[in-house]
């Protein structure tokens, strides 16, 4: 184990990859000479040339194009967004394309393909650069979404990733590039897609969150043990295929279930889960599935405006308080 | 090929009818002699039951849920070419009693109870449309749709399920516990969000305990429930009272030093790979070598006869939440005790898991009940019938005692043996309980 920040998990899944498969390569905006916009592929391009190493203009549909067809022709790409809010660029490409290719070819065509960058609320980044762009893709059949929410989480996911045969929506985020923990050095550490993490057990209630939300969650489920309560924490890690199994465990031992998420609520992740929930729990439930989500507006770029959108800390703590029926409701 | 029929099988001595928990195969299956064909509830325990014939389970008459006397026949295993009509119809026509008679009213009952019954009709539950879409639905059930939507904004927050008709506002977990327990949720307060009944209201209704908000005095009708009994509280009432009134029992108690004992059993447990003793463990090994010696003990009043047992089987008194069950360790006198430990270890846990065999409920010549974890000094048990005595077991004490050596501190256990006064007298009673004594007291003799 050494300690490093999630942006150099990164670099290192990305690096050992590159070593372990000739196949792999990386592509998109300033990943090469400038080193990437957040410093992820910072390295690469001395260590594996311009051929393995990719710049390409600011044209997101058609490097995200370029990167499907390799993908077909039997390479793995790895493209960067530099921000995942300029997916939405390549939308057409990775819905219609790579989403899609090995259905409608029979099975001909495989899209091995890594779309990763950015995502979510930061700092002031305003409404086009804040977005949880995770809910435009884990919508569609055929893709798999990841959110890593530690450093380790970064590695091993990314790396299972790269190694996935279907195209992978891998998000990060701008508030944790910075964000130190332990990592395993060895290359052949994996996590694999489509398992949840218990990372905190509790009794009283399940506690759902992912990225800088399960962050918060840490934070009130300190402050809600002082009161009493015992919050058990669940990080989906990949959202789709979702590790449900997980989940349904955890509520049918505390009963009670909270869902956070940094997006809008409507039609989101805490949606989804409160579905399945309902679906596969029904009479474990003591309490109706709350969720605690972005406000339904525009990320403002104003600093003061910016929090009172996003879900805070003293949020979950009163939803938690909400469910359990304790005061302060 | 042969038709089979399946019957409701004698799964314990007490069983009179059984209750269908799940079908594990459907119709359709090929069956298997051997096969597990359903989960049986019966006085006891919930036990598997077993195929006796192979083919197609064809037919199944009595669905799960439901309850079928000792014979009845509730499934039909046969080969698909096979004509089973006429055994199929006097299943419901005939006497089959319980068997058909449940099977045919259920879908009425779950209309009339609740508006959510399975297919079909569960369209109809929310929009109360005449019973037109289901033909053979009675026409009145579909009850009380007003109620239902309005009940709910007419009562104030907190207050007022009340016991009249209406719906009750309860959680899914709530509501489940409630089922479990007989806890009947009109009679609840609800302390949730606008008076929603909740998992701790249940379970301080369950407990006894004051509910969870204090009630003012008007909680008219709440000053008792009646929670029905379950199959194996049932059978527990029936039975005790054959017991204790034919029966004439006598009652022999002794004291037992149990230093040595004790000691012993410390340092059997200090050795690794060798499974815990407990004292029920001693007890046990202690009573089976005196039955050998007093087979007179281990015996049983049948008709006219005395049957006096050679083998040891030792039932095993295991207190559950709902009741008691006694699984029965057969051949203990030819057990060594770590192998009593570990078989004894096994049959409680399944005991409280409800995971036993039927063959392991019946056939005990003797038997053994210890509340010693209970902090208990002595008391004595109602005989198991047809069992011709029972061993009542107390706490180990730490005590004064009085030797040789003037005043000191001891460890001692108090045993009272209960004895069918038909079969022994109170010296064979009393000479058993020497022995046992003697065996715990000189504990070596345990391992020898």
């Amino acid at each position: 184990m050494a300690v490093m920040t999630y942006r150099e998990a990164l670099n290192m899944a990305l690096r050992e990859e590159m070593h372990r498969d000739p196949s792999v390569f990386v592509i998109g905006e300033e990943v090469g000479l400038y080193e990437g916009a957040y410093k992820v592929t910072q390295g690469l391009l001395k260590e594996f040339g311009a051929q393995r190493v990719v710049d390409t203009p600011i044209a997101e549909s058609g490097f995200t194009g370029v990167g499907i067809g390799a993908a077909m022709a039997g390479l793995r790409p790895v493209v960067e967004m530099m921000t995942f809010n300029f997916a939405l660029l390549a939308l057409d490409q990775i819905v219609n394309s790579a989403a899609k290719m090995y259905y409608m070819s029979g099975g001909q065509f495989n899209v091995p393909i890594v779309i990763r960058g950015p995502g979510g609320p930061a700092a002031q980044l305003a409404a086009q650069h804040s977005q949880s762009m995770e809910t435009y893709f884990y919508h569609v059949p055929g893709l798999k979404v990841v959110r890593p929410t530690t450093p380790m989480d970064a590695k091993g996911l990314l790396k299972s990733s790269i190694r996935d045969d279907n195209p992978v929506i891998f998000i990060e985020s701008e508030t944790l590039y910075n964000v130190k923990g332990e990592v395993p050095e060895d290359p052949d550490f994996l996590i694999p897609l489509g398992k949840a993490i218990v990372r905190r057990e509790g009794t009283d209630v399940t506690v759902i969150a992912y990225m800088g939300m399960m962050y918060r969650a840490m934070e009130a489920a300190e402050e809600l043990e002082k009161e009493g309560i015992s919050v058990e924490l669940v990080d989906p890690r990949t959202l789709r295929p979702m590790d449900t199994e997980t989940i349904i465990n955890s509520v049918r031992k505390t009963h009670r279930v909270v869902v956070v998420e940094a997006g809008a609520g409507f039609a989101g992740m805490g949606s989804e889960i409160a579905a399945s929930v309902t679906e596969q729990a029904f009479d474990d439930l003591d309490a109706p599935v709350e969720r605690v989500t972005g406000s339904n507006a525009p990320m403002p770029y104003a600093r003061n405006l910016e929090k009172l959108k996003t879900p805070s800390k003293d949020w979950i703590v009163a939803a938690v308080r909400r469910v359990c029926n304790a005061n302060g409701s | 090929m042969a038709v089979t029929k399946v019957v409701m099988p004698k799964l314990s001595d007490a069983m009179e009818s059984g209750k269908i928990i799940k079908w594990l195969k459907k119709e359709g299956d090929r069956i298997q002699g051997g096969d597990i064909l359903a989960e049986v509830e019966t006085d006891k325990a919930d036990v598997e039951m077993e195929a006796f014939g192979a083919g197609v389970l064809r037919k199944i008459l009595v669905p799960a849920g439901e309850t079928a006397a000792i014979g009845a026949l509730i499934g039909v295993i046969a080969e698909p070419g096979d004509d089973i009509a006429a055994l199929v119809a006097s299943a419901a026509g005939a006497g089959a009693g319980a068997g058909s008679a449940a099977q045919k009213t259920p879908p009425r009952a779950e209309l009339a109870r609740a508006p959510a019954p399975a297919g079909a009709a569960s369209a109809t539950a929310s929009a109360p449309r005449p019973a037109a879409a289901t033909p053979s639905a009675p026409p009145t059930p579909v009850a009380r749709p007003a109620a239902v939507v309005g009940a709910p904004s007419a009562v104030p927050a907190g207050l007022g399920q009340g016991t009249q008709s209406g719906r009750v506002k309860a959680s899914p977990l709530a509501k489940k516990i409630a089922a479990q327990t007989g806890v009947d949720l009109r009679l609840i307060q609800g302390s949730g969000p606008g008076g929603r009944i909740i998992r701790r209201d249940v379970e301080a209704a369950g407990s006894g305990a004051a509910p969870a908000i204090a009630m003012p005095a008007a909680a008219a009708g709440a000053e008792f429930e009646d929670v029905p009994l379950t199959q194996i509280r049932a059978a527990i009432a029936r039975r005790m009272p054959l017991s204790k009134a034919p029966v004439p029992h006598f009652y022999v108690t002794s004291e037992v030093a149990m230093d040595h004992a004790w000691e012993l059993r410390e340092q059997l447990n200090t050795l690794e790979g060798q499974p815990k003793i407990s004292v029920n463990d001693l007890v046990i090994r202690a009573s089976a070598l005196a039955l050998l010696s007093h087979p007179g003990v281990n015996a049983s009043l049948q008709g006219d006869a005395i049957r006096v047992f050679h083998r040891a089987h030792i039932g095993i008194a295991v207190a559950l939440e709902d009741g008691l069950i006694t699984p029965v360790l057969r051949d203990c006198h030819a057990k060594p005790l770590a192998q009593i430990a570990v078989e004894a270890r096994d049959l409680v846990e399944r005991a409280r898991n409800r995971k036993l065999r039927a063959q392991e409920l019946s056939g005990a010549t003797f038997s053994i009940s210890n509340l010693g974890m209970f902090d208990v000094t002595e008391f004595s048990a109602i005989i198991n019938p047809p069992e011709g005595a029972i061993l009542a077991v107390g706490s180990v004490r730490r005590v004064p005692v009085v030797d040789e050596s003037g005043l000191g501190v001891g460890r001692r256990m108090m045993l009272t043996i209960s004895c069918d006064h038909r079969v022994m007298d109170g010296a064979m009673g009393a000479r058993f309980l020497q022995d046992v004594k003697r065996l715990l007291e000189e504990p070596l003799r345990l391992l020898v």
